[in-house]
Protein backbone atom coordinates (compact mmCIF):
# COMPACT_ATOMS: atom_id res chain seq x y z
CA UNK A 1 0.00 0.00 0.00
CA UNK A 2 1.36 3.46 -1.23
CA UNK A 3 0.96 7.03 0.91
CA UNK A 4 -1.86 8.06 -1.36
CA UNK A 5 -3.82 4.62 -1.02
CA UNK A 6 -7.70 5.00 -0.43
CA UNK A 7 -8.79 4.42 2.56
CA UNK A 8 -11.40 1.19 3.16
CA UNK A 9 -14.67 1.92 5.23
CA UNK A 10 -15.06 -0.36 8.05
CA UNK A 11 -16.63 -3.51 8.29
CA UNK A 12 -16.35 -5.45 5.74
CA UNK A 13 -15.36 -4.83 1.82
CA UNK A 14 -15.44 -7.02 -0.98
CA UNK A 15 -13.68 -6.77 -4.64
CA UNK A 16 -15.22 -8.36 -7.55
CA UNK A 17 -16.25 -7.62 -11.42
CA UNK A 18 -18.85 -9.33 -13.70
CA UNK A 19 -16.23 -10.76 -16.01
CA UNK A 20 -15.68 -13.60 -13.22
CA UNK A 21 -17.93 -16.58 -12.64
CA UNK A 22 -17.30 -17.08 -9.35
CA UNK A 23 -17.75 -13.37 -8.66
CA UNK A 24 -21.06 -14.17 -10.28
CA UNK A 25 -21.73 -17.44 -7.81
CA UNK A 26 -21.20 -15.32 -4.99
CA UNK A 27 -22.98 -12.46 -6.12
CA UNK A 28 -26.21 -13.95 -3.54
CA UNK A 29 -24.48 -14.39 -1.12
CA UNK A 30 -23.52 -10.07 -0.96
CA UNK A 31 -27.57 -9.65 -0.04
CA UNK A 32 -27.08 -11.74 2.91
CA UNK A 33 -24.34 -10.33 4.18
CA UNK A 34 -25.38 -6.74 3.63
CA UNK A 35 -28.21 -7.69 5.72
CA UNK A 36 -25.80 -8.72 8.56
CA UNK A 37 -22.87 -6.09 8.45
CA UNK A 38 -21.56 -2.94 6.94
CA UNK A 39 -21.07 -4.56 3.43
CA UNK A 40 -19.24 -2.02 0.51
CA UNK A 41 -18.80 -3.70 -2.77
CA UNK A 42 -16.97 -1.99 -5.17
CA UNK A 43 -16.45 -3.58 -8.55
CA UNK A 44 -14.06 -3.25 -11.30
CA UNK A 45 -15.49 -3.80 -14.74
CA UNK A 46 -19.33 -3.28 -14.92
CA UNK A 47 -20.65 -0.74 -12.62
CA UNK A 48 -24.02 -2.41 -13.35
CA UNK A 49 -22.86 -5.24 -11.45
CA UNK A 50 -23.75 -6.79 -8.93
CA UNK A 51 -27.32 -6.48 -8.68
CA UNK A 52 -28.43 -7.54 -5.63
CA UNK A 53 -26.53 -4.75 -3.61
CA UNK A 54 -25.23 -1.31 -4.40
CA UNK A 55 -21.46 -1.48 -5.28
CA UNK A 56 -18.69 1.45 -5.91
CA UNK A 57 -17.97 1.16 -9.76
CA UNK A 58 -13.53 1.17 -8.71
CA UNK A 59 -13.18 2.49 -12.94
CA UNK A 60 -9.23 3.65 -12.59
CA UNK A 61 -8.90 0.50 -10.29
CA UNK A 62 -7.43 3.49 -7.68
CA UNK A 63 -8.82 1.38 -4.61
CA UNK A 64 -7.49 -2.52 -6.23
CA UNK A 65 -4.62 -1.12 -6.89
CA UNK A 66 -3.48 0.32 -3.73
CA UNK A 67 -5.07 -2.24 -1.80
CA UNK A 68 -3.33 -5.21 -3.95
CA UNK A 69 -5.89 -6.79 -5.10
CA UNK A 70 -4.72 -9.83 -7.02
CA UNK A 71 -7.64 -11.83 -7.23
CA UNK A 72 -11.57 -10.92 -7.28
CA UNK A 73 -13.52 -11.56 -5.25
CA UNK A 74 -11.62 -10.71 -2.36
CA UNK A 75 -13.22 -10.30 1.15
CA UNK A 76 -11.27 -7.90 3.87
CA UNK A 77 -12.14 -7.20 7.06
CA UNK A 78 -11.69 -3.34 7.69
CA UNK A 79 -11.28 -2.12 11.32
CA UNK A 80 -10.79 1.44 12.51
CA UNK A 81 -9.58 1.94 8.71
CA UNK A 82 -6.77 -0.74 9.19
CA UNK A 83 -7.40 -4.67 7.41
CA UNK A 84 -7.39 -7.25 9.72
CA UNK A 85 -8.38 -10.50 7.46
CA UNK A 86 -8.90 -10.64 3.88
CA UNK A 87 -9.47 -14.09 1.86
CA UNK A 88 -9.55 -14.31 -2.02
CA UNK A 89 -11.43 -16.41 -4.48
CA UNK A 90 -14.68 -18.59 -2.29
CA UNK A 91 -13.40 -20.14 0.19
CA UNK A 92 -16.30 -21.26 2.50
CA UNK A 93 -14.49 -21.38 5.54
CA UNK A 94 -13.23 -18.17 4.75
CA UNK A 95 -16.29 -16.58 3.93
CA UNK A 96 -18.01 -17.81 6.81
CA UNK A 97 -15.10 -16.80 9.37
CA UNK A 98 -14.65 -13.23 8.05
CA UNK A 99 -18.55 -12.65 7.81
CA UNK A 100 -19.75 -14.56 10.73
CA UNK A 101 -22.48 -16.02 8.93
CA UNK A 102 -22.20 -19.65 10.00
CA UNK A 103 -23.80 -21.70 7.18
CA UNK A 104 -23.22 -18.73 4.19
CA UNK A 105 -22.95 -20.38 1.22
CA UNK A 106 -24.00 -24.17 2.08
CA UNK A 107 -25.10 -24.77 -0.91
CA UNK A 108 -21.88 -23.77 -2.96
CA UNK A 109 -19.06 -25.48 -3.18
CA UNK A 110 -15.97 -25.43 -0.64
CA UNK A 111 -13.97 -23.95 -2.50
CA UNK A 112 -13.54 -22.10 -5.74
CA UNK A 113 -10.27 -20.62 -7.67
CA UNK A 114 -11.33 -16.72 -8.17
CA UNK A 115 -10.42 -14.82 -11.30
CA UNK A 116 -7.59 -12.26 -12.04
CA UNK A 117 -7.94 -8.62 -10.93
CA UNK A 118 -8.02 -6.19 -13.60
CA UNK A 119 -5.53 -4.03 -11.07
CA UNK A 120 -2.84 -7.29 -12.56
CA UNK A 121 -3.87 -7.43 -16.24
CA UNK A 122 -0.22 -7.40 -17.99
CA UNK A 123 -2.46 -5.19 -20.35
CA UNK A 124 -2.53 -2.44 -18.00
CA UNK A 125 -0.66 -2.66 -14.81
CA UNK A 126 2.27 -0.43 -15.96
CA UNK A 127 0.04 2.32 -16.75
CA UNK A 128 -1.13 1.76 -13.12
CA UNK A 129 1.82 2.04 -11.50
CA UNK A 130 2.88 5.34 -13.34
CA UNK A 131 -0.47 6.93 -12.30
CA UNK A 132 -0.87 4.98 -8.43
CA UNK A 133 2.85 4.60 -7.77
CA UNK A 134 4.70 7.59 -5.67
CA UNK A 135 6.39 7.63 -9.31
CA UNK A 136 10.05 8.63 -8.35
CA UNK A 137 10.88 9.39 -12.09
CA UNK A 138 12.14 13.13 -12.72
CA UNK A 139 13.10 12.98 -15.93
CA UNK A 140 11.59 15.74 -18.75
CA UNK A 141 8.45 14.26 -20.22
CA UNK A 142 8.49 14.99 -24.28
CA UNK A 143 5.11 15.07 -25.40
CA UNK A 144 4.27 13.81 -29.42
CA UNK A 145 1.93 14.89 -31.14
CA UNK A 146 -0.60 12.78 -32.35
CA UNK A 147 0.49 13.19 -35.88
CA UNK A 148 4.53 12.23 -35.30
CA UNK A 149 5.84 8.94 -36.24
CA UNK A 150 7.64 7.98 -32.16
CA UNK A 151 10.49 6.57 -33.76
CA UNK A 152 11.29 9.42 -36.63
CA UNK A 153 10.88 11.83 -33.41
CA UNK A 154 13.47 10.05 -31.44
CA UNK A 155 15.74 9.73 -34.44
CA UNK A 156 15.00 13.42 -35.40
CA UNK A 157 16.14 14.31 -31.84
CA UNK A 158 19.46 12.67 -32.31
CA UNK A 159 18.83 10.27 -29.64
CA UNK A 160 19.42 6.79 -31.67
CA UNK A 161 22.37 5.18 -32.87
CA UNK A 162 21.46 5.02 -36.48
CA UNK A 163 19.07 1.92 -35.60
CA UNK A 164 15.21 2.60 -34.40
CA UNK A 165 15.12 2.65 -30.56
CA UNK A 166 11.92 1.46 -28.33
CA UNK A 167 10.22 5.33 -27.07
CA UNK A 168 11.03 5.49 -23.46
CA UNK A 169 7.67 5.50 -22.28
CA UNK A 170 7.03 5.91 -18.11
CA UNK A 171 5.42 2.74 -17.80
CA UNK A 172 8.10 0.91 -19.65
CA UNK A 173 10.87 2.88 -17.98
CA UNK A 174 9.21 2.07 -14.32
CA UNK A 175 8.97 -1.11 -15.34
CA UNK A 176 12.65 -1.70 -16.75
CA UNK A 177 13.59 0.27 -12.63
CA UNK A 178 11.90 -2.56 -11.03
CA UNK A 179 15.37 -4.68 -12.57
CA UNK A 180 17.35 -3.13 -9.92
CA UNK A 181 17.07 -2.69 -5.94
CA UNK A 182 18.69 0.78 -6.38
CA UNK A 183 17.39 4.41 -6.29
CA UNK A 184 16.41 5.95 -9.42
CA UNK A 185 18.02 9.28 -8.55
CA UNK A 186 21.10 7.25 -7.73
CA UNK A 187 24.50 8.61 -9.50
CA UNK A 188 26.04 5.49 -10.86
CA UNK A 189 29.06 7.19 -12.20
CA UNK A 190 30.30 10.95 -13.31
CA UNK A 191 29.75 10.46 -17.52
CA UNK A 192 32.14 11.56 -19.43
CA UNK A 193 32.75 13.67 -22.13
CA UNK A 194 30.40 15.87 -20.53
CA UNK A 195 30.89 14.61 -17.00
CA UNK A 196 27.70 14.66 -16.17
CA UNK A 197 26.02 12.73 -12.71
CA UNK A 198 24.62 9.29 -14.59
CA UNK A 199 21.36 8.63 -12.50
CA UNK A 200 20.09 5.33 -12.61
CA UNK A 201 16.81 6.87 -13.90
CA UNK A 202 18.94 7.84 -16.85
CA UNK A 203 20.33 4.84 -17.44
CA UNK A 204 17.16 2.84 -17.53
CA UNK A 205 15.80 5.35 -19.95
CA UNK A 206 18.46 4.12 -22.12
CA UNK A 207 18.30 0.54 -21.29
CA UNK A 208 14.47 0.74 -22.23
CA UNK A 209 15.19 2.24 -25.40
CA UNK A 210 18.05 -0.07 -26.55
CA UNK A 211 15.94 -3.09 -25.95
CA UNK A 212 16.87 -4.66 -22.98
CA UNK A 213 15.12 -6.25 -20.36
CA UNK A 214 14.94 -5.50 -16.44
CA UNK A 215 16.75 -8.12 -15.23
CA UNK A 216 19.91 -6.83 -18.02
CA UNK A 217 19.71 -3.60 -15.89
CA UNK A 218 22.60 -4.79 -13.43
CA UNK A 219 24.56 -5.55 -15.61
CA UNK A 220 24.52 -2.26 -18.10
CA UNK A 221 24.88 -0.04 -14.62
CA UNK A 222 27.79 -2.43 -13.82
CA UNK A 223 29.24 -1.81 -17.26
CA UNK A 224 28.92 2.34 -17.58
CA UNK A 225 30.70 1.90 -13.48
CA UNK A 226 33.55 0.38 -15.37
CA UNK A 227 33.61 2.56 -18.26
CA UNK A 228 33.28 6.15 -16.65
CA UNK A 229 36.68 5.19 -14.54
CA UNK A 230 39.90 7.29 -15.17
CA UNK A 231 41.55 3.99 -15.75
CA UNK A 232 38.91 3.09 -18.70
CA UNK A 233 39.12 6.63 -19.62
CA UNK A 234 36.02 6.51 -21.70
CA UNK A 235 36.32 10.30 -22.61
CA UNK A 236 39.73 9.10 -24.68
CA UNK A 237 38.24 5.92 -26.03
CA UNK A 238 35.15 8.60 -27.68
CA UNK A 239 37.91 11.11 -28.73
CA UNK A 240 40.80 8.84 -30.53
CA UNK A 241 40.48 8.56 -33.97
CA UNK A 242 41.29 4.91 -33.95
CA UNK A 243 38.77 2.55 -33.87
CA UNK A 244 37.84 0.62 -30.34
CA UNK A 245 34.59 1.08 -28.08
CA UNK A 246 34.07 -0.28 -25.47
CA UNK A 247 34.13 -4.06 -25.17
CA UNK A 248 32.35 -6.24 -22.55
CA UNK A 249 32.96 -9.38 -21.56
CA UNK A 250 30.21 -10.79 -18.53
CA UNK A 251 31.53 -13.75 -16.19
CA UNK A 252 29.35 -15.54 -13.52
CA UNK A 253 26.08 -17.73 -13.16
CA UNK A 254 24.00 -14.66 -14.02
CA UNK A 255 25.05 -14.47 -17.50
CA UNK A 256 23.18 -18.47 -17.78
CA UNK A 257 20.08 -16.61 -15.74
CA UNK A 258 19.76 -13.70 -18.28
CA UNK A 259 20.35 -16.01 -21.43
CA UNK A 260 23.57 -14.38 -22.48
CA UNK A 261 24.97 -16.08 -25.17
CA UNK A 262 28.71 -17.46 -25.07
CA UNK A 263 28.23 -20.71 -27.82
CA UNK A 264 27.75 -20.18 -31.47
CA UNK A 265 27.82 -16.47 -33.18
CA UNK A 266 28.37 -15.26 -29.42
CA UNK A 267 29.91 -12.35 -30.91
CA UNK A 268 27.39 -11.57 -33.06
CA UNK A 269 23.80 -11.06 -33.75
CA UNK A 270 20.71 -13.16 -32.26
CA UNK A 271 20.89 -12.88 -28.19
CA UNK A 272 19.00 -10.27 -27.33
CA UNK A 273 21.00 -9.87 -24.00
CA UNK A 274 24.06 -9.63 -25.71
CA UNK A 275 23.27 -6.91 -27.95
CA UNK A 276 20.86 -5.30 -25.94
CA UNK A 277 23.30 -5.12 -22.78
CA UNK A 278 26.11 -3.28 -24.72
CA UNK A 279 23.60 -1.30 -26.76
CA UNK A 280 22.67 0.68 -23.33
CA UNK A 281 26.13 1.59 -22.68
CA UNK A 282 26.83 3.44 -25.78
CA UNK A 283 23.39 4.59 -25.84
CA UNK A 284 24.14 6.12 -22.06
CA UNK A 285 27.33 7.59 -23.19
CA UNK A 286 25.31 9.06 -26.40
CA UNK A 287 22.42 10.38 -24.64
CA UNK A 288 23.52 11.27 -20.88
CA UNK A 289 27.47 11.89 -21.52
CA UNK A 290 27.19 13.70 -25.02
CA UNK A 291 29.37 11.67 -26.76
CA UNK A 292 28.56 11.52 -30.61
CA UNK A 293 30.73 10.74 -33.26
CA UNK A 294 31.44 13.81 -35.63
CA UNK A 295 31.69 15.54 -31.88
CA UNK A 296 33.74 14.46 -29.06
CA UNK A 297 34.24 10.78 -31.04
CA UNK A 298 36.41 11.52 -33.84
CA UNK A 299 36.95 7.80 -34.84
CA UNK A 300 38.46 7.70 -38.65
CA UNK A 301 36.74 4.23 -39.28
CA UNK A 302 34.86 3.48 -35.93
CA UNK A 303 33.36 -0.53 -36.00
CA UNK A 304 30.28 -2.05 -36.35
CA UNK A 305 31.10 -2.83 -32.73
CA UNK A 306 30.35 0.88 -31.20
CA UNK A 307 26.61 -0.15 -31.78
CA UNK A 308 26.91 -3.14 -29.26
CA UNK A 309 30.07 -5.38 -28.42
CA UNK A 310 28.88 -7.44 -25.25
CA UNK A 311 29.03 -11.50 -24.83
CA UNK A 312 29.42 -13.80 -22.03
CA UNK A 313 32.64 -16.04 -21.12
CA UNK A 314 31.32 -20.12 -21.38
CA UNK A 315 33.03 -20.37 -17.77
CA UNK A 316 31.27 -24.16 -18.09
CA UNK A 317 33.36 -25.22 -20.67
CA UNK A 318 36.05 -23.43 -20.26
CA UNK A 319 39.52 -25.56 -19.86
CA UNK A 320 40.89 -22.22 -18.73
CA UNK A 321 40.08 -20.42 -15.22
CA UNK A 322 37.68 -17.49 -15.55
CA UNK A 323 38.72 -13.84 -16.91
CA UNK A 324 36.76 -12.47 -13.95
CA UNK A 325 38.57 -14.85 -11.36
CA UNK A 326 41.93 -13.61 -13.45
CA UNK A 327 40.75 -10.16 -12.22
CA UNK A 328 40.00 -11.04 -8.84
CA UNK A 329 36.66 -11.77 -8.74
CA UNK A 330 35.32 -14.52 -6.61
CA UNK A 331 33.71 -17.62 -8.25
CA UNK A 332 30.22 -17.40 -8.43
CA UNK A 333 29.61 -13.76 -8.45
CA UNK A 334 28.39 -11.49 -11.58
CA UNK A 335 30.98 -9.42 -13.00
CA UNK A 336 31.83 -7.47 -16.26
CA UNK A 337 34.99 -6.40 -17.63
CA UNK A 338 35.52 -3.80 -20.04
CA UNK A 339 38.63 -2.80 -22.61
CA UNK A 340 38.73 -0.46 -25.31
CA UNK A 341 38.49 -2.43 -28.29
CA UNK A 342 38.10 -2.52 -32.06
CA UNK A 343 36.33 -5.32 -34.11
CA UNK A 344 37.49 -8.92 -34.14
CA UNK A 345 39.26 -10.99 -36.64
CA UNK A 346 39.58 -14.39 -37.11
CA UNK A 347 42.60 -17.21 -36.73
CA UNK A 348 42.69 -19.73 -38.44
CA UNK A 349 44.22 -22.58 -37.66
CA UNK A 350 42.98 -26.45 -38.77
CA UNK A 351 46.33 -27.90 -38.86
CA UNK A 352 47.63 -27.63 -35.17
CA UNK A 353 47.70 -30.71 -33.16
CA UNK A 354 49.56 -29.78 -30.14
CA UNK A 355 49.24 -26.92 -27.99
CA UNK A 356 52.64 -25.74 -28.98
CA UNK A 357 51.84 -25.43 -32.78
CA UNK A 358 48.43 -23.56 -31.81
CA UNK A 359 50.57 -21.58 -29.63
CA UNK A 360 52.84 -20.30 -32.25
CA UNK A 361 49.90 -19.74 -34.52
CA UNK A 362 48.36 -17.88 -32.44
CA UNK A 363 51.65 -16.01 -31.93
CA UNK A 364 52.04 -15.12 -35.38
CA UNK A 365 48.20 -13.70 -35.69
CA UNK A 366 48.75 -11.67 -32.35
CA UNK A 367 52.07 -10.83 -34.22
CA UNK A 368 49.71 -8.15 -36.40
CA UNK A 369 47.45 -6.16 -33.51
CA UNK A 370 47.29 -2.89 -35.12
CA UNK A 371 51.07 -3.28 -36.58
CA UNK A 372 53.44 -5.95 -36.58
CA UNK A 373 55.91 -3.77 -36.08
CA UNK A 374 54.52 -2.02 -33.35
CA UNK A 375 54.88 -3.37 -29.60
CA UNK A 376 53.98 -3.31 -25.50
CA UNK A 377 51.67 -0.48 -26.41
CA UNK A 378 48.49 -2.37 -27.66
CA UNK A 379 46.56 -4.77 -25.42
CA UNK A 380 44.41 -7.79 -26.92
CA UNK A 381 41.72 -9.85 -26.18
CA UNK A 382 42.39 -13.72 -27.21
CA UNK A 383 39.08 -15.34 -27.51
CA UNK A 384 40.22 -19.62 -27.59
CA UNK A 385 37.08 -21.86 -29.16
CA UNK A 386 36.16 -25.11 -27.98
CA UNK A 387 38.10 -26.51 -30.52
CA UNK A 388 41.09 -24.57 -30.16
CA UNK A 389 40.52 -24.56 -26.37
CA UNK A 390 40.49 -28.78 -26.14
CA UNK A 391 43.93 -29.20 -27.85
CA UNK A 392 44.98 -26.58 -24.75
CA UNK A 393 42.99 -28.96 -22.27
CA UNK A 394 44.37 -32.32 -23.71
CA UNK A 395 47.53 -31.35 -22.53
CA UNK A 396 46.47 -29.83 -19.53
CA UNK A 397 47.69 -26.40 -19.93
CA UNK A 398 46.18 -23.35 -17.40
CA UNK A 399 45.77 -20.01 -18.53
CA UNK A 400 49.02 -18.81 -16.74
CA UNK A 401 51.01 -21.15 -18.77
CA UNK A 402 49.31 -20.25 -21.91
CA UNK A 403 49.66 -16.64 -21.35
CA UNK A 404 53.45 -16.36 -20.54
CA UNK A 405 53.80 -18.80 -23.42
CA UNK A 406 52.47 -15.85 -25.64
CA UNK A 407 54.32 -13.26 -24.55
CA UNK A 408 57.82 -15.75 -24.27
CA UNK A 409 57.10 -16.14 -28.18
CA UNK A 410 56.24 -13.07 -29.08
CA UNK A 411 59.63 -11.35 -28.80
CA UNK A 412 61.52 -9.83 -31.50
CA UNK A 413 64.94 -8.30 -32.19
CA UNK A 414 64.32 -4.62 -32.10
CA UNK A 415 66.39 -4.47 -35.82
CA UNK A 416 63.22 -6.33 -37.05
CA UNK A 417 60.81 -3.90 -35.58
CA UNK A 418 62.88 -0.32 -35.82
CA UNK A 419 61.50 2.37 -37.80
CA UNK A 420 62.22 1.99 -41.52
CA UNK A 421 63.32 -1.75 -41.15
CA UNK A 422 61.37 -4.18 -43.82
CA UNK A 423 61.00 -0.97 -46.08
CA UNK A 424 58.48 0.00 -43.62
CA UNK A 425 58.64 3.41 -42.58
CA UNK A 426 56.34 2.94 -39.01
CA UNK A 427 57.53 0.54 -36.34
CA UNK A 428 59.74 1.61 -33.09
CA UNK A 429 62.30 4.19 -32.31
CA UNK A 430 65.95 3.68 -33.41
CA UNK A 431 67.20 3.77 -29.85
CA UNK A 432 65.50 0.34 -29.64
CA UNK A 433 67.26 -1.63 -32.16
CA UNK A 434 69.39 -3.69 -30.08
CA UNK A 435 66.59 -4.28 -27.65
CA UNK A 436 64.26 -7.76 -27.43
CA UNK A 437 60.92 -6.99 -27.16
CA UNK A 438 57.57 -8.84 -26.78
CA UNK A 439 54.88 -7.98 -28.37
CA UNK A 440 52.60 -7.72 -25.08
CA UNK A 441 53.38 -6.22 -21.65
CA UNK A 442 52.74 -8.50 -18.44
CA UNK A 443 49.05 -8.91 -18.18
CA UNK A 444 48.23 -7.46 -21.84
CA UNK A 445 46.51 -10.52 -23.53
CA UNK A 446 43.11 -10.80 -22.11
CA UNK A 447 42.45 -14.65 -21.94
CA UNK A 448 39.09 -15.19 -22.55
CA UNK A 449 36.88 -18.62 -23.73
CA UNK A 450 33.40 -18.64 -26.06
CA UNK A 451 32.21 -20.02 -29.13
CA UNK A 452 30.49 -22.34 -30.96
CA UNK A 453 31.44 -26.31 -30.52
CA UNK A 454 32.60 -26.45 -34.13
CA UNK A 455 35.75 -24.34 -36.03
CA UNK A 456 39.02 -24.18 -35.20
CA UNK A 457 39.19 -20.70 -35.31
CA UNK A 458 40.26 -18.44 -32.11
CA UNK A 459 39.46 -14.20 -32.06
CA UNK A 460 41.59 -11.70 -31.42
CA UNK A 461 40.40 -8.28 -30.31
CA UNK A 462 43.16 -5.40 -30.49
CA UNK A 463 42.68 -2.99 -27.93
CA UNK A 464 44.00 1.09 -27.99
CA UNK A 465 46.89 2.75 -26.21
CA UNK A 466 47.17 0.77 -23.21
CA UNK A 467 47.96 2.01 -19.54
CA UNK A 468 47.73 5.53 -18.16
CA UNK A 469 48.69 7.30 -21.40
CA UNK A 470 45.49 5.54 -22.72
CA UNK A 471 43.34 2.78 -21.16
CA UNK A 472 43.14 -0.33 -19.03
CA UNK A 473 40.68 -3.15 -18.93
CA UNK A 474 38.14 -2.40 -16.19
CA UNK A 475 36.26 -5.15 -14.10
CA UNK A 476 33.27 -4.74 -11.81
CA UNK A 477 31.08 -6.57 -9.81
CA UNK A 478 27.19 -6.79 -10.79
CA UNK A 479 25.17 -5.06 -8.13
CA UNK A 480 21.47 -6.00 -7.53
CA UNK B 1 -5.99 15.93 -15.48
CA UNK B 2 -4.63 12.63 -14.43
CA UNK B 3 -2.11 10.56 -16.45
CA UNK B 4 -3.99 7.58 -18.02
CA UNK B 5 -6.90 10.89 -19.14
CA UNK B 6 -3.57 12.22 -20.27
CA UNK B 7 -2.58 9.27 -22.52
CA UNK B 8 -6.50 9.01 -23.75
CA UNK B 9 -6.10 13.06 -25.42
CA UNK B 10 -2.62 13.22 -26.35
CA UNK B 11 0.35 11.74 -28.32
CA UNK B 12 2.43 9.48 -26.77
CA UNK B 13 4.62 10.77 -23.79
CA UNK B 14 8.48 9.54 -23.31
CA UNK B 15 11.10 10.99 -21.45
CA UNK B 16 14.34 12.66 -22.07
CA UNK B 17 17.07 10.38 -22.29
CA UNK B 18 19.55 13.12 -22.39
CA UNK B 19 21.88 14.96 -19.58
CA UNK B 20 18.68 17.89 -20.07
CA UNK B 21 21.58 20.51 -19.45
CA UNK B 22 21.57 23.81 -21.33
CA UNK B 23 25.41 24.32 -22.54
CA UNK B 24 26.80 27.82 -21.00
CA UNK B 25 27.52 30.77 -23.69
CA UNK B 26 30.04 32.82 -23.32
CA UNK B 27 31.17 35.84 -25.33
CA UNK B 28 33.75 35.38 -27.39
CA UNK B 29 36.60 37.45 -26.88
CA UNK B 30 37.60 40.66 -29.67
CA UNK B 31 40.37 39.29 -31.91
CA UNK B 32 43.68 40.81 -31.22
CA UNK B 33 44.89 42.68 -34.62
CA UNK B 34 48.78 42.12 -33.75
CA UNK B 35 50.49 39.22 -31.57
CA UNK B 36 53.61 41.99 -30.77
CA UNK B 37 54.14 42.41 -26.81
CA UNK B 38 50.82 39.43 -26.48
CA UNK B 39 51.85 36.16 -24.44
CA UNK B 40 50.91 33.26 -26.56
CA UNK B 41 50.73 29.40 -25.28
CA UNK B 42 51.26 26.71 -27.26
CA UNK B 43 49.50 23.35 -25.59
CA UNK B 44 51.21 20.47 -27.04
CA UNK B 45 48.80 17.64 -26.82
CA UNK B 46 51.70 15.04 -26.77
CA UNK B 47 51.33 13.26 -30.48
CA UNK B 48 53.93 12.36 -32.04
CA UNK B 49 55.43 15.17 -34.12
CA UNK B 50 53.38 17.74 -32.44
CA UNK B 51 56.42 19.42 -30.98
CA UNK B 52 58.13 20.00 -34.71
CA UNK B 53 54.85 21.76 -35.49
CA UNK B 54 54.63 23.84 -32.28
CA UNK B 55 58.59 25.31 -32.65
CA UNK B 56 57.72 26.62 -36.07
CA UNK B 57 55.04 27.97 -34.83
CA UNK B 58 56.80 29.65 -31.86
CA UNK B 59 59.97 30.89 -34.26
CA UNK B 60 57.08 32.53 -36.62
CA UNK B 61 55.25 34.22 -33.58
CA UNK B 62 58.70 35.35 -31.43
CA UNK B 63 59.44 36.94 -35.09
CA UNK B 64 56.14 39.12 -34.85
CA UNK B 65 56.95 39.99 -31.35
CA UNK B 66 55.54 37.84 -29.08
CA UNK B 67 55.99 35.98 -25.95
CA UNK B 68 55.72 32.28 -25.83
CA UNK B 69 54.84 29.97 -23.44
CA UNK B 70 55.18 26.28 -23.98
CA UNK B 71 52.85 23.68 -22.48
CA UNK B 72 52.68 19.87 -22.77
CA UNK B 73 49.36 17.75 -21.82
CA UNK B 74 50.72 14.33 -19.87
CA UNK B 75 48.41 12.85 -22.22
CA UNK B 76 46.70 13.08 -25.34
CA UNK B 77 44.20 10.62 -24.71
CA UNK B 78 42.43 12.76 -21.79
CA UNK B 79 41.53 16.49 -21.02
CA UNK B 80 44.13 18.67 -19.94
CA UNK B 81 44.55 19.13 -16.61
CA UNK B 82 42.39 21.91 -14.61
CA UNK B 83 46.04 23.22 -13.05
CA UNK B 84 47.35 23.49 -15.97
CA UNK B 85 44.26 25.00 -18.53
CA UNK B 86 44.10 27.60 -15.45
CA UNK B 87 47.94 28.19 -15.43
CA UNK B 88 47.57 28.97 -19.08
CA UNK B 89 44.30 31.19 -18.47
CA UNK B 90 46.47 32.89 -15.97
CA UNK B 91 49.37 33.67 -17.74
CA UNK B 92 48.30 33.86 -21.85
CA UNK B 93 46.69 36.38 -23.46
CA UNK B 94 46.19 33.87 -26.39
CA UNK B 95 46.52 30.15 -26.94
CA UNK B 96 46.81 27.75 -29.53
CA UNK B 97 46.63 23.70 -28.89
CA UNK B 98 48.39 21.78 -31.59
CA UNK B 99 47.14 18.26 -33.11
CA UNK B 100 49.18 16.05 -34.96
CA UNK B 101 49.51 13.04 -36.34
Amino acid sequence: MTSHAPKLPDGLVVVVKRDCATCQMVEPLLALIAASTNLTVYTQDDPTFPESVPAIHDSDLRVSWHHSIDTVPTLITVVNGQETDRTFGWSRADWQRLTGLDDLGEDLPVMRPGCGSMSVDPDRVDALRVAFTDTPIISRHVELSTAEDEFEAMYARGWTDGLPVIPPTPERVLRMLAGTTRAPQDVVAIAPPDLVELTVEKIAINAVMAGCLPEYLPWVIAALEAVCTDTFNMHGVLATTMPVGPVIICNGPGTRAIGMNSGINALGQGNRANNTIGRAVQLTIRNVGGGRPGEVDRATHGNPGKISFCFAEDELGSPFTSLATERGIALGQNAVTVFAGEGPRCVVDQLARTADELTNSLVACLQTVHHPKLVIGFDAILIVSPDHGRLFAQEGWTREQLITQLIERSHTPGEQLVRGARGIAEGIPPHLRDATLPKFRPGGILLTFAGGGAGLFSSIVAGWANSAIGSDPVTRVVGS
Amino acid sequence: MTYLQAMSSAGLIILDPTNESIPATRQLVSRPTDVAGLTVGLLDISKPRGNVFLDRVEELLIGRGAKVLRFSKPTFTKPAPVDMRHEIAMNCNLVIEALAD
